[in-house]
């Protein structure tokens, strides 16, 4: 038998479930509820109140994205750091919660930031031995951004930390035997040979970033991301049509951003 | 030479080297002087990459001394090193083309542009690489990537190059050219030279001195003609070249008994009735007639090897490997003599 039949199954599901349904979103965001073709959603998509959304959805994921990364790079450092015991275990460590479905994780964080939550009580135990006042850390922008980052730094640190461990050793040696002191080497050999893998973590932790809905709806206390907009038209207002408009718009500012994405990447590391 | 020239710029004393209780360096008492070309020559896992690493700094010594010009560096990390090293398969920086990899160390030093201009492009016509400098490094075969690693190294004038197999990679007529070009460059530049290899023929002819090394210690130090023709031990017989090592005895002074037999020889102290290696090396033992020799032999196997024919001819006591221009045919039997200047003595398992 052609191996190319091997794939057969994974074309049929590939066509159900992800050629038809992009096929379809295309066909409801260019037509109107009576089914004549029409770019009024597109036009209302331009109303303030929707561009302002949009853009605190980018500005979050930006700066999620942004604190994932000076989060999760020392972190891959550290763990490709042949002096480092059990580096094995702590990729582990980073690993296990991406196990567990992200709803149960974001719930987790509910329970820990809630008024009678531990960490609440923790920090506001030493905001009132200074003589603060007490401050409440959920249903609010850092609460939904904290949830965020929680959630995706695993995907910043994993692309970094295979591009950090597959740089010759050698390489390094090289830099020292021609100068470079430690911090020279970081600089001048290291940096610059992870960018592909800083690439790859940015678009993957940007892009669930910024069409996330649930973190915002669960933590943020009513605040409207572009992703629960999208939600909200597709199904409390039943308005597919504009849903799908919003889908589309999504879509080509992600396509826009794996574009100038992979033009700072040479080749490896490529996500698409 | 003079007395100054052969002044030493590196010393190791007493230095071992041992990793998670294995010992890969005992003791290692070596000297390198001004403007040489030294080999450390051994077979793989004998510690003579570990002993360039130690003098370039990315390891250091479990015990003992390392000297440059004089001075302790032995805690001194591989940047504040005046020594430089092309590495096993180069080990360029593939994000940076060939310009950006042989200014690397220039630029770390802050020199004036133009001065690093002319210095790189200096290194280019001397690697044969001009009209390259923007190619990337990736795009290269592995001869040239080979000679922007020596470029990178040589431009920041070391006193000392390291070069850790660096024709390892390359195929077998490369690998001749550029030892040639090497030793040209190494004698034009008058820098001293470190070179690692287990390719005994590439020592034999690039090398002022070869170290020759086994299992973590020094074999023999000598100039490649005494280290081929007075080999101290039989490993190092064994290593440089092929050898027909016998056991033997020697019987007194100049006479030495092996293979049924005695033979005159020009080795003495060894005492009476002593057991020793007899190193007999293939070039050396003649075919002569049957019967007009001092051993008779039958020829179990004849190959061509190009200028010469290699045999296998086995004696009543020993099957010898006989390298001779004409050729006898398997099963012929012949004579063999083995002058007294050819028989090298060796203590047995003196080092070995």
């Amino acid at each position: 038998m052609n191996r190319k039949w091997y794939a057969a199954p994974y074309g049929v599901w590939m066509v159900i479930f992800t050629v038809v349904p992009f096929l379809l979103i295309i066909y409801y965001s260019l037509t109107a509820g009576d089914g004549g073709f029409t770019l009024s959603n597109f036009q209302r998509f331009f109303d303030p109140v929707y561009i302002k959304v949009l853009g605190r959805s980018l500005g979050i994921a930006a700066l999620c994205t942004v604190f994932c990364l000076l989060i999760g790079y020392p972190a891959a450092l550290f763990m490709t750091d042949k002096k480092v015991d059990r580096r094995g275990m702590l990729i582990l460590l980073f690993v296990i919660p991406m196990w567990m479905n992200f709803l149960l994780r974001t719930y987790a964080w509910l329970t820990l930031l809630e008024s009678n939550g531990i960490v609440t009580k923790a920090v506001n135990a030493v905001i009132t031995f200074f003589g603060g006042e007490e401050i409440r850390l959920l249903y609010n922008y850092n609460a939904v951004l904290m949830g965020m980052i929680y959630n995706f730094l695993p995907f910043m640190i994993l692309p970094i930390h295979s591009v950090l461990t597959k740089i010759d050793r050698r390489v390094i040696e090289a830099a020292q035997d021609l100068g470079a002191n430690p911090f020279t080497v970081f600089i001048k050999v290291i940096l610059p040979l992870s960018v592909p893998g800083i690439v790859s973590g940015c678009v993957m932790v940007f892009m669930p970033a910024v069409t996330t809905f649930v973190i915002s709806t669960l933590l943020g206390g009513g605040m409207k991301l572009f992703g629960d907009l999208i939600q909200q038209q597709m199904i409390t207002t039943g308005d597919w049509n504009f849903g799908s408009a919003l889908s589309m718009v999504m879509l080509i500012l992600i396509l826009i951003s794996m574009f100038f994405m992979n033009k700072f990447d040479n080749g490896e590391g490529n996500i698409m | 030479m003079s007395i100054v020239e052969k002044e030493h710029i590196i010393d190791l004393v007493g230095v071992s080297k041992q990793y998670d209780g294995t010992e890969v360096l005992k003791e290692i008492n070596l000297y390198i002087r001004k403007k040489e070309f030294i080999t450390l020559l051994g077979p793989s896992g004998c510690g003579k990459t570990t002993t360039l690493r130690l003098i370039g700094g990315f390891e250091t010594p479990s015990a003992g001394k390392i000297l440059f010009n004089g001075v302790d560096v032995s805690d001194v990390p591989p940047y504040k090193r005046k020594v430089n090293t092309v590495f096993q398969r180069y080990a360029l920086f593939t994000h940076l083309n060939v310009y950006e990899n042989i200014a690397f160390g220039l630029r770390l030093q802050k020199l004036p542009k133009d001065e690093i201009d002319r210095r790189v492009n200096e290194m280019l016509s001397l690697v044969g690489l001009r009209g390259y400098a923007k190619r990337s490094s990736e795009a290269l075969s592995g001869g040239q990537q080979q000679r922007v690693a020596i470029a990178r190294a040589l431009v920041n004038r070391p006193e000392v190059l390291l070069l850790d197999e660096p024709l390892g990679a390359l195929d077998l007529k490369l690998r001749k050219e550029m030892q040639l070009e090497l030793k040209n460059m190494q004698q034009q530049l008058g820098i001293t030279f470190v070179y690692v290899t287990h390719d005994q023929e590439e020592a034999l002819t690039m090398s002022d001195t070869i170290v020759v090394m086994n299992e973590g210690r020094i074999q023999q130090i000598g100039k490649p003609t005494d280290i081929y023709n007075e080999p101290e031990n039989a490993f190092v017989a064994d290593f440089i070249g092929d050898s027909n090592i016998l056991q033997g005895e020697m019987v007194k002074d100049r006479l030495v008994f092996f293979d049924g037999r005695n033979f005159d020889c020009v080795d003495s102290d060894f005492g009476e009735d002593v057991p020793v290696d007899v190193v007999v090396r293939p070039e050396d033992i003649k075919i002569v007639e049957p019967k007009s020799g001092m051993l008779e032999g039958v020829v179990k196997s004849v190959i061509f090897k190009g200028v010469h024919y290699e045999m296998v001819i086995e004696t009543a006591g020993f099957s010898y490997r006989v390298h001779s221009t004409s050729m006898h045919p398997a099963g012929a039997q012949v004579g063999l003599t083995i002058l007294p200047d050819d028989i090298h003595i060796m203590m047995k398992g003196a080092n070995a």
